[in-house]
């Protein structure tokens, strides 16, 4: 049978058209542009070689602080996401009572607007009123009351957890598929041998686990680089002088002040880490699956 | 040794209960909220709203939020792009799967690779401008449809890819055309699939605030999630209104979670979990 006729390529021309259009081309067209001084203040465009990727780069400015806030977050939140969500894992695994309602709600966050959890957040680490505050002064630990959001020195922590919270359902529910396809027979046969549950977990869980882990962990920094939402509805990249910015948030600055070229600049650096970055987890992700 | 175990399973229930109540708190916090008076509301507090509860809260927030044209706006611009993506990712899937020539495994990986891809706001606004898509609704759900295609196309591939190929061998033989052996032979297979597809394109659509912030300068286009945030910037003091326009914007978004919670997490944890 003729492959080509019974499968025509016309079917998938819508798809490859629209995506290469509006997601591709923009992507290589912007790392042209940013070659070039293009901005909103004049008409006309004129090379500029590696001026804006000198400017990115230079110590004199903020951007590489912003590329290390972005890589810090991205790192900070994959690796603490992936321990919390392993150990709610292995507790949502076991024989818990309402255990479908545990980790209904647990993935509730994920679901949800990132946009909107932020705005939430806003009013829940206010430093006064907040109920985080509230609720610490109430217990006797109002020493530990601080502003979270507005103090450069707990900003970009309280960003991160806020993240984090919202982020670990996501990945316990990953990891639970991924405990749940582990055979029991293997815990059986260590149970005859009378291993303790922390052996089980160590040499049988956290092994069969690893490539499940691995990609929590790829999502998770895709994810990371990326974030705009929470950051935006939380800080906007405040206090003071970048506490908190990260790429995307610059580069909606960028944008907004019309200094497009700086800002597809940024985005081009972006934009060329994150395909190779795409590279590696795709052939993780497909390495596995049925060909003919 | 069985108090032992008791002990452990009273232990493991408290700390499920635990995680559960910090994961529910922000919802209680809003659903609470917006039952609330003005001045019940500024504490934003755990409290159980006063009677009489404030139902008005809603219906000013729906006249002064605009929330039903950004309802209507949300609806149209998800609806829409579900639509599309959902019919051109199967298509696309279903070649890419079937005719594995080596240009077809070029292009799905080409596809595949818009999962981590960042999308190129500022060189965007170029190319929309270009087909006069710039502030227009018809751009936002095309943009919105190239945006979840990869991962459409991801999660439709592996299923075909299950599908045994000797029904198209006898539909073909059959006499079946190409357009005919998809619709009515491969399509009906794919439903799982494209549930999962429905409801997290649905969700991410629903979701999205970035693509209108560039690309929507006027409010009557607006989709739920920028109308709340300008409405969040106006009446940040009245934290029972605000909390009424998130419970509203976000009740779609509840119920699609409550109604697709096993198409979600399998669409989820697809690629994911070797099984």
């Amino acid at each position: 049978m003729n492959k080509n006729k019974i499968y025509p390529m016309w079917f998938a021309v819508l798809a490859l058209l629209i995506y290469s259009v509006l997601f591709v081309l923009p992507g290589l067209i912007g790392i042209g542009y940013s070659f070039t001084d293009w901005s909103s203040y004049s008409n006309q465009l004129h090379f500029v070689g590696l001026e804006n990727f000198k400017t990115v780069f230079s110590a004199d400015e903020n951007y590489l602080k912003i590329i290390k806030n972005t890589l810090v977050f991205t790192l900070g939140t994959t690796i603490i996401k992936n321990i919390l969500g392993l150990a709610l894992a292995v507790l949502l695994t076991k024989s818990i009572r309402l255990l479908n309602f545990h980790r209904g709600v647990m993935f509730l966050p994920s679901v949800l607007s990132t946009l909107i959890l932020g705005m939430i957040f806003t009013s829940i680490l206010n430093p006064s009123s907040g109920l985080l505050n509230t609720f610490l002064r109430e217990i006797g630990l109002g020493g530990l009351a601080k502003p979270w959001l507005t103090s450069p020195h707990y900003a970009f922590k309280s960003v991160m957890a806020v993240d984090i919270w919202r982020g670990t359902g996501y990945i316990m529910t990953i990891l639970i598929a991924g405990i749940l396809s582990i055979s029991q027979d293997y815990y059986e046969a260590c149970s005859i041998d009378g291993a303790s549950s922390w052996q089980k977990f160590r040499f049988i869980t956290l092994p069969l686990l690893l490539p499940t882990l691995a990609t929590t962990t790829v999502l998770n920094v895709i994810y990371g680089l990326k974030v705009f939402d929470m950051i935006y509805a939380l800080t906007n990249g405040g206090p003071g002088k970048a506490t908190t910015e990260v790429l995307y948030t610059a580069v909606f600055k960028k944008f907004g002040t019309g200094q497009y070229a700086i800002g597809t600049a940024l985005s081009s650096v972006m934009f060329v880490f994150m395909v190779v970055i795409g590279f590696f987890m795709i052939r993780m992700m497909t390495k596995d699956e049925v060909q003919e | 040794m069985k108090a032992k175990k008791q002990a452990a399973s009273i232990a493991a229930n408290a700390g499920a209960w635990l995680i559960t109540a910090i994961s529910l708190v922000p919802f209680l916090l809003i659903l609470l909220n917006s039952f609330k008076d003005s001045l019940g509301a500024s504490e934003m507090n755990l409290k159980l709203p006063g009677l009489p509860l404030q139902l008005t809260n809603f219906l000013v927030v729906v006249e002064k939020g605009k929330l039903l044209t950004s309802f209507f706006n949300s609806c149209i611009y998800s609806v829409a792009s579900v639509f599309l993506c959902t019919v051109f990712a199967s298509m696309a899937s279903y070649v890419f799967s079937r005719n594995r020539s080596k240009i077809n495994r070029i292009l799905y990986l080409y596809m595949v690779l818009g999962i981590t891809m960042p999308v190129n706001y500022v060189a965007l606004t170029k190319v929309m401008m270009l087909f006069h898509l710039n502030n227009s609704r018809l751009g936002i759900v095309l943009l919105y449809t190239a945006m979840q295609l990869p991962f459409s196309i991801f999660l439709i591939h592996g299923f075909v890819a299950k599908l045994p190929v000797e029904l198209d061998e006898a539909a073909v033989i059959d006499g079946c055309s190409p357009m005919r052996l998809f619709v009515s032979v491969i399509l009906p297979l794919l439903k799982p699939a494209i549930a999962t597809v429905v409801v997290l394109t649905f969700l991410n659509t629903w979701n999205e605030f970035v693509s209108p912030l560039y690309f929507l300068s006027s409010s009557t286009k607006w989709p739920m999630t920028l109308s709340v945030y300008n409405f969040f910037g106006m009446y940040f003091k009245d934290w029972n209104l605000v909390c009424a326009d998130i419970f509203l914007t976000s009740l779609p978004v509840i119920l699609v979670y409550l109604l697709g919670q096993k198409y979600i997490v399998s669409g989820m944890t697809a690629g994911a979990v070797k099984g």
